[in-house]
């Protein structure tokens, strides 16, 4: 007689201890240890904070190790441990303005105050495999300058100056949060830049690049991309006082686009604006370019490019929610299924019907 | 478990969540937004349906977390796991010896008791997403009791195949306002919620929506006069248990294709032949 | 298209209840200086075909859509006249606006396109409106699709086939009977028989006359087309860069037109 199957603890159990051991590898070779995904695998580290909107490099490092190095894996890992934190204060909002800048540079102007900024960068490198890192050749030490960075203005300031660039206001209002309330569509600029800085690179960097290619054009430059440091501050009321609780490093783009102008406003440049934690100058750039095309309807512009509707890119972005959906047709579907299975025999039953008895026979045999 | 809250989730979220469930309950079948959290499972894989569990399990509370019906299959095995794990509440298989059911895709055959909860886990709460992507727009044909195009796509259903085509996830009316998504649940469980004396939450965790049908509530599934809505019939009875009336699962034997049909309810089909035998 | 074609017995003028439906006061929405439609006023009484006409450009388009509930106008009221008193279109809640749109009113697109549903047949598309007032009947409604196809010239047989096999013209007649199957008491129409082939044009137009008389529709018609304006309308309003320059009745207009861009404008088109 038949005996059903069960499904059963032992068996997860049992995979999961599989998963440690793949995971863990060779014994012979050395432990991968979690400061060395920390110091070696930077971008990763940095990738994964992002997407998991929380600043933690260590916790990052755990993830990526703990997933394998599977990226998506790691975010989610670090997601759900964010959402467990207590939210003990709110920081000030971070001035880039004062950002010790690593990396700085503008694609719009050939010479700006403080000077163009390389810093570490993959541009410019050749894409050629470097086999002394297979033989574990040694790293020279970086050249280093003789005086430090001069000041290095934002260079949409000095636009602004001129009226050139719109002007961002601060209307003082409370910006949504999103980690604590639904979405609640159309959503203001303030949610979609929270949505976008958590959202996938890899989509952002897909639906940034539509635009390039005429999906909703806007004209881009890269007005100033500028990696480094920031202070975070708190303002703590006992004291009346703001201090600084730490630095955190973080990736800005601030993109200058066209604009016609309208009945009310002269021609000007727009912007579109990303930011990321970390060095992640690639999804900055795409999220600015995103950003820029869901101002399409703001900026009475035709929506005519998918990076321009607001609901399709925001609802997609979160790599959590989506390959948690995606992944879920794993999941057992037995009962839908069967239902399926019962009205496609009904169905193919009442086709044969129709078509004689003889055709019904047939099928039935085979 | 060390360094969690009770059932996971911190208290005033679990409030939060309650104050929604509460505005469920008040408007049947309206979909309420709540600031649904990450848990430390995938979305799609039932988040929605633990946010609420979570909120309403009580110490004393005894669980019951079922997926296709089954106690035993993997995704209600490591849910049933995760809140013996982080609520230390009792868990049970037989349905009529729990407070919280947790399900997916199935109501159980075992009809509800009024002192009883059934959490269904939700994929995509709103069933004009289908007809109406935009969620502006559904909002506002909600809002208008702008339905008539969920009844274009039974139209259509019937001019093509002569049937309508829809099987799960089968739309309903509550209580003669609200069109509702009872979740991929087969048409067949459709009948089980109408006047049903358990209270029913829905928790779609992804979408972060929670919706309700409180006990005793009219709940209608969609249809034509000239083709009423009809449930699931099956020429075979489960090979297990004998019931020709409840929902079969249909499992392959050999590689010859012979087959059988099971109980899909395992708890159901593990009481009858307790009795059977 | 040539004159001849069109012609025909002048459209019945209006049944003699000479009440006002339609009350347009002081309408204004301005994209941009001259861009949109200024100041326009007008009365559209039961049983009225008004056309308006003007270049593309020329306003009549956003006018329309000001008209039709579909975009809030800058300034200006336009009334609504019920049988149980008078409805402001931008003062009511949008509910209500948007049942009005749905059971009293229709609308059809000059692209057919805009006004089906492409992706279902042809009986789910002249069903919606009913399926959307309550019908429930699946018979009821196949039979209503049937009928309204065959009113609008269409094969009855092809009930179940999707709108996209059909030609343009098919398109429009299919947009037509969606619209009109539940009877509405305000039709707007835009360039109704734009883009089609000339032949296509004449048959459709002479079906839209006919429906229009038997319903004893009241119709808002936008075109650019004289002799489409001529053919269908009882009344005609000229526009020009977003105003009204010349109203009167249609007849009247273009055999005698007073405004010199009328002048133009009938001896451009009507003139072989």
């Amino acid at each position: 007689m038949y005996v059903a199957v069960k499904g059963g603890e032992q068996a997860i159990a049992n995979a999961h201890r599989l998963l440690a051991d793949r995971r863990r590898g060779e014994r012979e070779q050395a432990e991968l240890s979690v400061e060395q995904i920390g110091g070696q695998l930077r971008l990763a580290v940095d990738r994964v904070m992002s997407e998991a909107s929380l600043y933690d490099p260590e916790l990052a490092a755990l993830a990526l190790k703990q997933a394998s190095g599977d990226l998506v894996e790691a975010v989610f890992l670090l997601r759900a441990y964010r959402t467990t934190l207590p939210r003990l204060a709110v920081s000030e909002p971070l001035d880039t303005g004062t950002m010790r800048i690593e990396r700085r540079i503008s694609a719009a102007y050939k010479d700006i105050p403080g000077g163009q900024v390389l810093g570490p960068t993959y541009d410019y490198t050749h894409r050629l495999l470097d086999f002394m890192q297979l033989a574990e050749g040694e790293t020279p030490e970086p050249a280093r300058a003789d005086a430090a960075l001069a000041r290095c203005p934002q260079i949409l300031d000095l636009l602004n100056a001129e009226g050139l660039i719109e002007r961002e206001h601060d209307d003082g209002s409370e910006p949504a949060d999103i980690t604590r309330d639904p979405p609640d569509y159309p959503v203001d600029r303030a949610a979609r830049l929270q949505m976008l800085a958590r959202g996938d690179e890899g989509y952002l960097l897909a639906l940034g690049y539509s635009t390039q290619r005429g999906y909703g054009r806007n004209h881009p430059f890269a007005g100033e991309i500028r990696l480094g440091h920031v202070d975070v501050e708190i303002h703590v009321k006992e004291w009346d006082e703001t201090i600084c609780i730490g630095e955190i490093a973080l990736s800005e783009c601030q993109m200058i686009n066209q604009f016609g102008g309208s009945r009310e406003v002269a021609p000007q440049f727009t912007r579109g604006y990303g930011l990321a934690f970390g060095h992640n100058e690639r999804k900055t750039l795409a999220m600015a370019l995103v950003d820029r095309a869901l101002r399409a309807e703001e900026l009475g512009e035709p929506i005519s490019g998918p990076a321009q509707q607001a609901e399709f890119v925001l609802a997609h972005a979160d790599s959590v929610e989506a390959s948690g959906f995606v992944s879920h047709l794993k999941l057992p579907h037995y009962v839908d299924f069967q239902s399926e299975l019962e009205l496609l025999r009904r169905l193919r039953k009442a086709h044969g019907n129709a078509r004689g008895s003889g055709d019904a026979a047939m099928e039935d045999a085979v | 478990m060390n360094g969690y809250n009770f059932a996971y989730l911190d208290e005033q979220t679990k409030r939060m969540i309650r104050r929604a469930l509460l505005k469920a309950v008040a408007i049947p079948g309206y979909q309420v937004p709540f600031g649904g959290r990450e848990m430390p499972m995938p979305y799609g894989w039932g988040t929605g349906g633990m946010q609420l569990t979570a909120s309403i399990l009580g110490g004393d509370d005894v669980l019951k977390v079922i997926d296709q019906g089954a106690d035993d299959t993997t995704n209600a095995v490591s849910i049933r796991a995760f809140f013996e794990r982080v609520a230390g509440v009792e868990t049970t298989t037989a349905t009529a010896a729990a407070d919280v059911i947790q399900t997916r895709h199935r109501i159980p055959e075992t009809p509800l008791e009024h002192d009883q909860i059934l959490v269904f886990q939700v994929p995509i709460p709103e069933p004009l997403r289908f007809i109406e992507p935009s969620e502006q727009e559904t909002r506002l044909m909600h809002a208008l009791e702008e339905y008539g195009v969920m009844h274009v796509k039974l139209y259509e259903d019937i001019a093509r195949y002569g049937h309508i085509a829809t099987t799960y996830a089968y739309p309903v009316k509550v209580d003669g306002r609200y069109v509702m998504d009872p979740s991929p649940i087969p048409k067949f469980d459709n009948p089980k919620l109408d006047m049903s004396a358990a209270l029913m939450l829905f928790g779609a965790g992804r979408e972060k929506r929670l919706y309700a049908i409180p006990p005793y509530t009219r709940v209608e599934s969609l249809d034509f006069e000239d083709h009423p809505f009809e449930i699931q019939q099956w020429d075979e009875h489960c090979a297990l248990c004998g019931s020709d009336h409840s929902f079969l699962d249909e499992v392959i034997t050999d590689d010859a294709g012979n087959r059988l049909f099971i109980c899909s309810d395992t708890d159901y089909c593990l009481t009858r032949r307790g009795e059977v035998a | 298209m040539k004159r001849s074609e069109l012609a025909g017995p002048a459209l019945a003028k209006p049944v003699l209840d000479r009440s006002a439906l339609l009350d347009v006061q002081d309408i204004s929405r301005l994209y941009g200086p001259g861009k949109g439609c200024e100041s326009i006023d007008f009365r559209l009484h039961a049983g009225e075909v008004l056309g308006i006409v003007g270049e593309s450009g020329s306003g009549k388009s956003t006018l329309l859509r000001v008209l039709a509930g579909l975009e809030t106008p800058d300034a200006g009221r336009v009334i609504y006249h019920t049988n149980d008193g008078e409805l402001d279109l931008y003062a009511i809640s949008e509910a209500r606006r948007r049942a009005l749109l749905r059971l009293e009113w229709g609308l059809v697109h000059q692209n057919p396109r805009d006004g089906l549903r492409m992706g279902v047949s042809a009986g789910a598309n002249v069903g919606e409106r009913l399926m959307a007032l309550g019908e429930r009947h699946y018979g009821n409604l196949r039979a209503a699709g049937q009928d309204w196809m065959t009113q609008v010239e269409l094969d009855a047989g092809r009930i179940d086939d999707a709108p996209l096999t059909f030609s343009g013209g098919m398109q429009q007649r299919l947009q037509i009977a969606r619209t009109l199957v539940t009877r509405p008491r305000l039709v707007f129409m835009d360039e109704p028989t734009g883009g089609l082939d000339v032949s296509v044009q004449a048959r459709l137009l002479d079906m839209i006359r006919t429906l229009v008389r038997q319903l004893g529709l009241s119709v808002v018609l936008v075109t650019h087309d004289l002799a489409v304006a001529r053919l269908l309308s009882h009344r005609l309003l000229v526009m020009r860069r977003g105003q009204v320059v010349e109203a009167g009745l249609t007849d009247q207009i273009l055999d005698d037109p007073q405004h010199a861009y009328t002048q133009l404008l009938v001896s451009s088109v009507l003139t072989p």
